[in-house]
């Protein structure tokens, strides 16, 4: 297997306040990293480092050729902008270089209608706006795709849907996911490898393994609920 | 050349007005009325002035707002009010302060009309250039920058364009009234319509079409350029308000 990611020594500080340090993680292609932590951890701040949107400190190295696509958390869209999904879709296109039909095969794997395509952006429902951040991060054929999560304002129906579809992208164009969640029952079930964040990076590795009961008490500063699921079962 | 800073403005509107800066140009064109003044003093060509105080206004505030713990919309409401204000002491006769507020200069020189020409020409194709990276930017700056779009060089050349569309517009509006044109029509094309390419090619069309209905009004009553074409392209904005929303 080769190597997609490699991180070393990284760190993030906004105005002299640290916000991450000392993150350190090797992602293979293909594999499906799932990052958790306790809110105001810094894992939106992680994902934008990786992304180059924001300056760090220590090494970031992607595999050559890698092609990345960001879905972020939440954008506050604004209702009144005359702009429909194609026009978003076709505009990237255009800015990318890519073919237009290219705009076709992404709706067609995230199921988005022709009805969708005509809406203006700021009408969008919750399910409806995250398939299209979706579609419009796999444009340009991102060999790594990463998601802050996906499913934050989408009900359980919608989650199901997401993840399946984040799966599916996997399987079939052999994707790397980066995934940002708060819900571990998505980590068992979907990720290779896991990364636990609180300001630095408390654990690595395949979740059976590295998900004790200890790292999650230094991560969510008590022992979790969902320990007791997955170990007394 | 005016039909084209028409078009330019409209053109400019549509996209200050997706952006949200469309009061922006209002306040850069008071900035110009020192150098206008400034041009009738020195006797130099209007446009040459005006463009000195806007760049000039501009770099004022942009260093204000960084160097200052006032907020930007105070930064611009004090250079704005002093502008004004040192404009009219500037312009001694009457005459030429009502010109420099509210447009006519006389006839149009040569160098004038070529550089109107170019400009004009300039502005529509480098938005037409740049429309994709600026409907994303607009969506948002997060995904813009993941898409590899450099915000601060977009914003730049925005502005850059923006103040051409302000200079182009004192000539024949007034310093007052050179934001109308890229305000109002777009406003109004906005009401109008609902896709991105018909906002876009309604909001030239109402512009010039206010130039159009202005000259021929102002010529015909003898009135002041600027206001008539404002005028009128506030009383196309009133009339689509009457239009229900779907």
């Amino acid at each position: 297997m080769t190597s997609a990611l490699k991180v070393e020594n990284l760190s993030v500080e906004f105005d002299g306040e640290t916000i991450i340090k000392d993150i350190n993680l090797d992602l293979e292609k293909g594999d499906n990293m799932a990052v958790i932590g306790p809110n105001g951890a810094g894992k939106t701040v992680f994902l934008k480092a990786l992304l180059g949107i924001l300056p760090h400190q220590g090494k970031i190295e992607w595999a050559e050729g890698t092609k990345l696509g960001y879905v972020p958390q939440k954008i506050d869209a604004d209702r009144h902008l005359p702009i429909d999904l194609e026009n978003l879709l076709a505009a990237k296109a255009d800015v990318l270089g890519v073919k237009k039909s290219e705009i076709k095969s992404v709706t067609d794997v995230t199921k988005i209608t022709e009805k969708i395509l005509k809406t203006p952006v700021g009408h969008l429902s919750g399910g409806q706006f995250q398939r299209a951040l979706i579609a419009f991060a796999l444009l340009g054929k991102p060999s790594v795709m990463l998601f802050d999560e996906p499913t934050a304002s989408i009900d359980q129906t919608g989650e199901e849907q997401i993840y399946e579809l984040i799966h599916e992208l996997q399987d079939k164009y052999g994707i790397t996911v980066i995934l940002v969640s708060h819900d571990l029952s998505v980590v068992y079930k979907y990720a290779t490898k896991v990364l636990c964040l609180n300001k630095t990076g408390l654990c690595f590795g395949p979740p059976e393994s590295t998900l004790t009961p200890e790292v999650f008490k230094k991560l969510y500063g008590e022992e979790h609920k969902y320990v007791h699921h997955i170990y007394h079962k | 050349m005016a039909l084209l800073a028409a078009a330019a403005a409209g053109f400019v509107g549509a996209f200050a007005l997706m952006k949200r800066t469309v009061l922006a140009g209002d306040v850069m064109s008071h900035v110009a009325i020192p150098g206008l003044g400034l041009a009738i003093i020195w006797k130099i060509n209007p446009l040459i002035g005006g463009a000195l105080t806007l760049f000039i206004g501009a770099l004022m505030i942009s260093q204000l707002e960084r160097h200052s713990s006032i907020s930007s919309e105070a930064a611009i409401g004090v250079i704005f009010a002093s502008s004004v204000a040192l404009g009219a002491l500037l312009i001694n006769s009457k005459e030429e302060l009502i010109d420099a507020l509210f447009g006519g200069f006389g006839a149009l020189s040569q160098g004038e009309f070529v550089f109107g020409i170019i400009s004009g020409i300039f502005i529509i194709a480098a938005l037409w250039h740049l429309r994709n990276k600026l409907i994303i930017s607009f969506f948002s700056s997060e995904l813009a920058s993941s898409t590899g779009i450099s915000l601060g060089w977009l914003n730049s050349w925005f502005f850059i364009i923006f103040s051409l569309a302000i200079l182009l517009g004192l000539r024949f509006l007034g310093a007052l009234l050179a934001g109308a044109l890229i305000i109002v029509p777009a406003s109004a094309a906005r009401q109008l319509t609902h896709s991105l390419g018909s906002f876009l090619i309604s909001s030239i069309l109402l512009s010039v079409l206010s130039m159009i209905a202005g000259l021929f009004i102002s010529q015909a009553y003898n009135l002041q350029l600027g206001p008539t074409v404002v005028m009128v392209a506030s009383a196309i904005f009133a009339l689509s308000l009457f239009k229900t929303k779907r």
